[in-house]
């Protein structure tokens, strides 16, 4: 819209300014044309023409095509030149003439007086005044927003919202009403105004803050004169340091520094002398400050300033050095610190020797930290020789000795050894793991020693020929029980006999080996019965595995009725026994009974399931035949459709949730739905919930005075509003809820919530500020 | 129905020897006194601690009870602490050495704890959350304060002790009379009633009132504790059985052909003929429903308040002799005579569920206090007990010599068995467990053979009916020590009972809301819902809930090409592409798995089989 309106008043400008040059250009077309005649204006045409041919600077020519009221060849029409004639121009005399200043300053001044808008239209402007409006007094109610929130939120409302201020007296003046009266009370009293012990404010007794407040005068004016000296003090040493920074010169600072170098490290000397422990905690330091100069690319001469140098190098000999003097300060700085600089010849000396000798010691470490992972000790092999040179001077000594004893000098055969040392050391491995698959042990046993792996290896084979023994008792156990599959078999060894086999479980980690495994075990028990091998091996697929506790599951499931009814359960002794004489009718009805019983029990049960299976039946949905006899094919007496027509015509019902009584052989529960009591229940959830769960949750606790202490009943079922008899409720106001009436507080709102004020409202907001 | 917040301590009783009777209450206008060791007096070698002479309660109870509980609950686990104990400090300076309210024993909230939390919520949003939340500590508070509230329950049930390897079965009535004090001991007594057969009897819901009444038309109504006669009729026929109805004032009996109302002066008040050849009557409190079975086979429910009959079903199964009703659901539990044992409520035509229980016919049925056991007997010499909670499968089972033709059980929990002319009494451990079958708590030998059997609410006592008329015998910790003034007071006045009628009655359940699952009414009747959602969908055309399609939110500046987000909503369609065919999948395996055992491997000769 801005954009628009800016657009509409340039062209007024425009407009106006067209409007005043009109006169003047007139005239001045006049004067120009006079002595021009037909074949030179022929003649300047056709140059154009052939200029324009050029393609570059192409100009439209002029074409008139509107008819206008006076066509005259002396006017000047701006239509199709392309260039536009700038007032300037045609004011620009050929001699600057002093008299032109006037008129120009004149112009300059329409220029820059700024045009009138053109009003806006009247829906416009109230339609910007009623968006104005309402983003403002949206702010103002914003600031209700909180409280609406709380008062929704509130458990109870009461109103009217003043309340008076239940008036609690301080306990100061509840004390000063209160006299002591009887002797003890006085007594105690007394005492407490004896020590002047303050009642109200029990911070300081009167003699403490007294005793605080006195000082000498000697003292103060001590203090005063030690803190003037130390401000002065302070003032001298920072006015030296603003001196001394602003000096430029570039050799003096290249003396101070070395100056401080050569302090910090007489400094340093001495405090090894004097304390080891702090002098090692600065050569962490220095240790420190070297490797930050190793990570950083400080003085590498890889900077913009070296760069440049670099260029310069060439010619330039200033140049050059300085740029060697950078490479040196980086090799300085990131040379590392020898503290033991007795140490430093022989290791130059050795350095060789180290570089063969080193790896294969690290090596050693690393079989026995990892096991033989041939990835880990090439990769071992390469960095040891990187950080031979930064090998610590305590392990040096050991390392000669290595080196002077077994290899000294010959790089060629240590090598080969190396390699055929790793070569056995991998085979080694190999056939450990296949042992120990072979027994049927933890293949990773990672914590096998190169020392003691004969006592290992031997321990296992004790180990697993115990745990044959044991798979051997359980596989007779499990012929004679049958069912119970042997799902230890893939677990670790039994728990009660050796704690040894738990600190090992047996892994088997894939199904082949688990195969061969068995296969193993097989060989190994052949004399073992047939059928306990076959349950093995149907043990043994995954497949089967899981039908053996299925089947004895539905069993349990299906309990049978006329185990259920049958059951003989044991008998009651009671102490006393029915009397057997009873008067004539009970025996008459005894005699009933007698017969009753006698011919009792004989068919109910099986009535009792035939009962249900109808109900079954009868509960389940029943499914849809479509088909129409005869169509599409011959009908009549004696016809039934086809079977693969009443297959496709036939909807099958869905099945329903299964019955709560399937399980339950001795019950019909009747899953009917209770539609009287379902017409008590909830339908609609309401609002804040989305799921019924959600909403039961809700409703699950009673709040009737039955179910709960007249306490909770009370609390539970408080009205959510409350408003006192005989009193006026007036509107909330904003002083009610803390806030100022005044327009101050309109902006703290705003501050408090942002959010609510898009960005759409800040601009017009700005505007609306702005004009 | 759920009963009021006042079930009874389960703590088991006491092994204290020395205590014979029940510590009398300390007033606070009383000095405190050390507990005198009284019950070191060479006593009886049993030991027996009955819960008799009940100190008249204050008949505002409740209000006491309210007015204790000042201060607000807190969790018991943690302790408020106060910001400063300065203001804690009274005038004097002293500190309360125990700052905050007591605390609360946690199994004793959680007994009161009514929300499921073992289900876990499906996602919700946070002001569905903060409603949930609110929800659970309203939960909270009110069962702390119902726990709080619990140490107003002061009454302890009382039990019987043998001394060790002595069995209580031995002790007989005699000794337990000599061991108690007068009260008690007066409300052991015999009615000699031999003109008039064998009688039926019925105790009001208050436990103060007892009616009987013989198969020769003998009609009786009397206060028993003080034994003040209220009635005495002949009504010169036959009478079936006898009930109170939600007050002693009203008297149901069942005669040979009607069913006849009286009031507790002996003036007949109805005769509902619609009611006819009743054989059994139940009343169900809550409801004000009376249901009686008849010998026609019609089990009839008749709403006493309005006097309508609400439902008329038939069991189809013969004569109905055997009835007793769930205290819990009120659904009424009918014994046939094939050996099933039916569930019924008016609401449905058919019975509810239906249990086989016996072999022969079923002799006797009742239900226990917390709907939990029902325990049947049957042709078959057989007592059995049964779990009501869904799985209705036999805890456990005995065999009695003779059967029992009558069983109840007692508010605690007892089970009592007449058989002949015995009557054997089984305990449990506390109040929700069954009655272990394995040896009798009691027994007790009657003059006559056991034609009616019922517990008295709130006392220690059983009362039998028999051919020689009426026996009321003591049965320690039968009755629920505590009851609720409120709900159903033993010592009320005319006055109170006439307001507690009024309260009754507007707080009557509706009869079609009795059900298998009482708790049913708090849940959401899930398939109107999901027919009301059905049902918006077509009106709209578009399912209002439905989760929006996945719309890529903008990214920063340049991340936010058409392709990338064209990619992003592919990626999250695929997604859901690929849960729904793993789903399907799965669904697939398991068919297949329970497709594969059942049938044998097809054979290609199938194809020729017709």
């Amino acid at each position: 819209m801005t954009a628009n309106r800016l657009a509409e008043s340039l062209l007024a400008l425009s407009q106006q300014e067209e409007l005043a040059d009109l006169p003047k250009d007139y005239l001045l077309s006049e004067s120009e044309d006079e002595g021009d005649n037909d074949g030179e204006r022929k003649h300047q045409k056709l140059l154009e023409a052939i200029s324009s041919l050029d393609g570059k600077n192409r100009r439209k020519l002029a074409e008139r095509s509107e008819a206008s009221l006076k066509v005259s060849e002396f006017n000047v029409s701006s239509e199709g030149s392309g260039e536009k004639l700038v007032l300037a121009d045609l004011l620009e005399p050929v001699k600057t003439s002093s008299s032109l200043a006037t008129v120009k300053k004149q112009l300059s001044r329409v220029k820059s007086k700024k045009t009138v808008e053109l009003p806006l239209n009247k829906e416009e402007i109230e339609r910007i005044h009623r968006e104005v409006a309402f983003n403002k007094t949206a702010q103002v109610l914003s600031k209700w927003d909180p409280v609406v929130l709380k008062n929704r939120q509130a458990e109870q409302l009461v109103f009217p919202l003043e309340k008076e201020e239940p008036a609690i007296a301080p306990i100061e003046h509840v004390l000063s009403g209160w006299k002591a009266r009887t002797p003890l009370e006085q007594e105690i009293f007394n005492l407490l105004h004896k020590n002047k012990q303050p009642v109200a404010d029990p911070l300081l007794t009167p003699v403490e803050k007294a005793s605080l407040r006195a000082m000498s005068l000697e003292e103060a004016k001590m203090r005063r004169g030690e803190l003037q000296r130390a401000r002065a003090l302070q003032s001298y040493y920072e006015a030296k340091a603003r001196r001394e920074k602003k000096i430029k010169s570039k050799k003096y600072h290249k003396v101070v520094k070395k100056g401080k170098a050569k302090k910090a490290l007489k400094e340093f000397e001495q405090l090894r002398k004097v304390n080891p422990a702090a002098a090692l905690e600065e050569l962490e330091k220095i240790e420190k400050a070297r490797m930050m100069e190793r990570m950083s690319l400080k003085h590498q001469n890889s900077g913009k300033w070296a760069k440049s140098k670099a260029i310069m190098a060439k010619y330039d000999l200033e140049a050059r050095q300085a740029m060697q003097e950078q490479l040196s300060k980086n090799k300085e700085l990131t040379q590392k610190l020898q503290v033991a600089s007795e140490s430093e010849e022989e290791e130059g000396g050795t350095e060789d020797v180290e570089e063969l000798l080193v790896p294969d010691v690290v090596n050693e470490v690393q079989m026995n930290a990892d096991g033989p992972n041939p990835w880990m000790l090439r990769s071992c092999t390469s960095d040891t020789k990187e950080a031979a040179t930064q090998e610590d001077p305590e392990q040096l000594p050991e390392l000669e000795a290595h080196g002077v004893s077994e290899s000294e000098g010959e790089e060629r055969p240590v090598a080969e050894e190396e390699i055929l040392l790793r070569e056995f050391e991998e085979r080694r491995s190999l056939r450990k793991i296949s042992e120990l698959s072979q027994d049927a042990e933890p293949a990773g046993s990672q914590e096998t020693k190169d020392s003691g792996s004969q006592e290992v290896l031997s321990e296992l084979r004790v180990l697993s020929q115990k745990l044959k023994e044991n798979h051997q008792s359980r596989k007779q156990k499990a012929s004679s029980e049958g069912t119970i599959p042997q799902v230890q078999r893939e677990e670790p060894a039994p728990e009660e006999e050796e704690p040894l086999l738990l600190q090992r479980p047996e892994r088997v980690q894939t199904l082949e080996e688990l195969e061969e495994l068995g296969k193993e075990e097989c060989f190994q028990n052949k004399e073992l019965p047939r059928p306990v091998l076959e349950g093995q091996q149907s043990e043994r697929t995954p497949n089967n595995r899981p039908d053996a506790p299925k089947e004895k599951k539905k069993k349990e499931q299906m309990i049978d009725l006329q185990n259920l009814l049958t059951t003989q359960s044991p008998s009651v002794k009671s102490l006393a026994v029915p009397t057997v004489e009873e008067l004539e009718d009970e025996e008459e009805r005894n005699h009933r009974q007698m017969i009753k019983e006698a011919f009792a029990g004989d068919d109910v049960i099986r009535d009792f399931l035939k009962e249900k299976r109808e109900a079954v039946e009868a509960s389940k949905p029943k499914d849809v035949d479509l088909t129409l006899p005869g169509w599409g094919e011959w009908g009549g007496v004696g016809l039934k459709p086809s079977a693969k027509k009443r297959r496709r015509f036939l909807i099958k019902a869905p099945e329903g949730p299964p019955r709560k009584d399937k399980n339950l052989p001795n019950v019909i529960i009747n899953e009917k739905r209770n539609i009287h009591a379902a017409a008590h229940q909830v339908r609609v959830l309401p609002y804040p919930f989305t799921h019924h769960w959600q909403f039961e949750r809700t409703i699950q606790t009673p709040i009737g005075s039955t179910w709960n202490t007249q306490r909770a009943f009370q609390k539970l079922t408080t009205p959510k509003v409350v408003t006192k008899p005989g009193h006026i409720i007036n509107p909330i106001k904003a002083e009610d809820v803390g806030y100022r009436s005044s327009s101050r507080s309109d902006l703290s709102v705003i501050q408090r919530n942002p959010k609510r004020i898009t960005t759409r409202h800040k601009k017009q907001l700005k505007k609306c500020s702005v004009d | 129905m759920e009963t009021a917040p006042k079930p009874g301590k389960d703590v088991p009783p006491k092994k204290d020897k020395l205590q014979t009777k029940r510590k009398k209450p300390r007033r606070y206008w009383e000095e405190e006194t050390v507990p005198t060791t009284a019950g070191a007096s060479p006593g009886p070698p049993r030991n027996k601690k009955n819960r008799e002479l009940r100190p008249q309660r204050p008949k505002n109870a409740h209000i006491l009870k309210k007015s204790r509980i000042s201060k607000k609950p807190q969790v018991p686990k943690k302790p408020r602490e106060w910001k400063n104990p300065e203001s804690q400090r009274g005038l004097s300076g002293a500190q309360d050495p125990f700052p905050g309210p007591a605390p609360v024993p946690v199994e004793v909230v959680q007994k009161f704890c009514r929300i499921d939390k073992s289900r876990k919520l499906p996602h919700s949003k946070a002001k569905t959350r903060s409603r949930l939340e609110v929800a659970e500590a309203e939960e909270e508070e009110t069962s702390i304060k119902a726990a709080r509230s619990e140490l107003l329950l002061a009454e302890e049930p009382g039990f019987l002790e043998g001394e060790d390897g002595e069995d209580t079965a031995k002790i007989c009535q005699a000794d337990i009379v000599e061991a108690v004090d007068i009260a008690s001991a007066a409300k052991h007594f015999d009615l000699n009633l031999r003109q008039f057969g064998p009688y039926r009897l019925n105790y009001s819901r208050t436990g103060r009132h007892l009616a009987f009444g013989g198969r020769r038309g003998h009609v009786a109504a009397l206060d028993w504790v003080t034994k003040k006669l209220m009635c005495e009729i002949n009504v010169m026929e036959v009478v079936r059985d006898i009930r109170f109805l939600h007050s002693e004032a009203l008297l149901a009996v069942a005669q040979n052909r009607w069913l006849h109302i009286y009031d507790n002066q002996g003036i007949e008040l109805h005769c509902i003929r619609r009611c006819d050849r009743v054989t059994r009557l139940e009343f169900l409190p809550f409801h004000f429903l009376l249901a009686t079975a008849s010998e026609t086979g019609f089990l009839t429910y008749l709403d006493v308040s309005v006097g309508k009959i609400v439902a008329a079903l038939n069991a189809r199964a013969g004569r109905l002799d055997v009835m007793s009703q769930n205290p819990y659901n009120a659904v009424i539990h009918l014994g046939h005579s094939n050996g099933t044992v039916s569930l019924w409520s008016p609401a449905m035509k058919e019975p509810l569920a239906k249990i086989l229980c016996h072999r022969g016919g079923v002799r006797a049925v009742a239900v226990d206090s917390t709907g939990t056991y029902m325990a049947t007997s049957g042709l078959d010499h057989q007592l059995k007990i049964f779990d009501l909670r869904g799985t209705y499968q036999p805890l456990s089972t005995r065999t009695l010599p003779h059967g029992a033709g009558h069983l109840a059980f007692s508010q605690r929990g007892l089970l009592v068995a007449g058989m002949g002319d015995i009557v054997n009494i089984w305990a449990g451990q506390g109040k929700a467990s069954p009655p272990s079958l394995e040896q009798p708590y009691l027994t007790h030998r009657l003059s006559g053979p056991v034609h009616g059997l019922q517990f008295c609410p709130f006392e220690d006592v059983l009362g039998v009916g028999h051919t020689g008329g009426i026996t009321s015998m003591l049965v320690p910790g039968a009755g629920e020590p505590n009851f609720d003034g409120l709900e159903s007071n033993p010592y009320r006045s005319r006055k109170q009972r006439q307001e507690w009628e009024v309260k009754a009655l507007l707080e009557k359940v509706p009869a079609e809301l009795i059900c298998l699952d009482p708790r049913a009414l708090a849940e959401v009747d899930v398939i109107s819902l999901e027919q009301g959602k059905k049902e918006q969908i077509e009106r709209l055309g578009y399912d209002p809930q439905a989760k929006a399609p996945f719309q890529p939110k903008p990214k920063q500046k340049g991340r936010s090409s058409t392709a990338s987000l064209v990619k992003r909503k592919r990626k999250v369609m695929d997604e859901e592409h690929r849960d729904k065919v793993r789903q399907s999948l799965q669904q697939q395996h398991h068919k297949e798995a329970k497709a594969k055992p059942t049938g044998a491997r097809p054979s290609a000769l199938d194809r020729f089989v017709r």
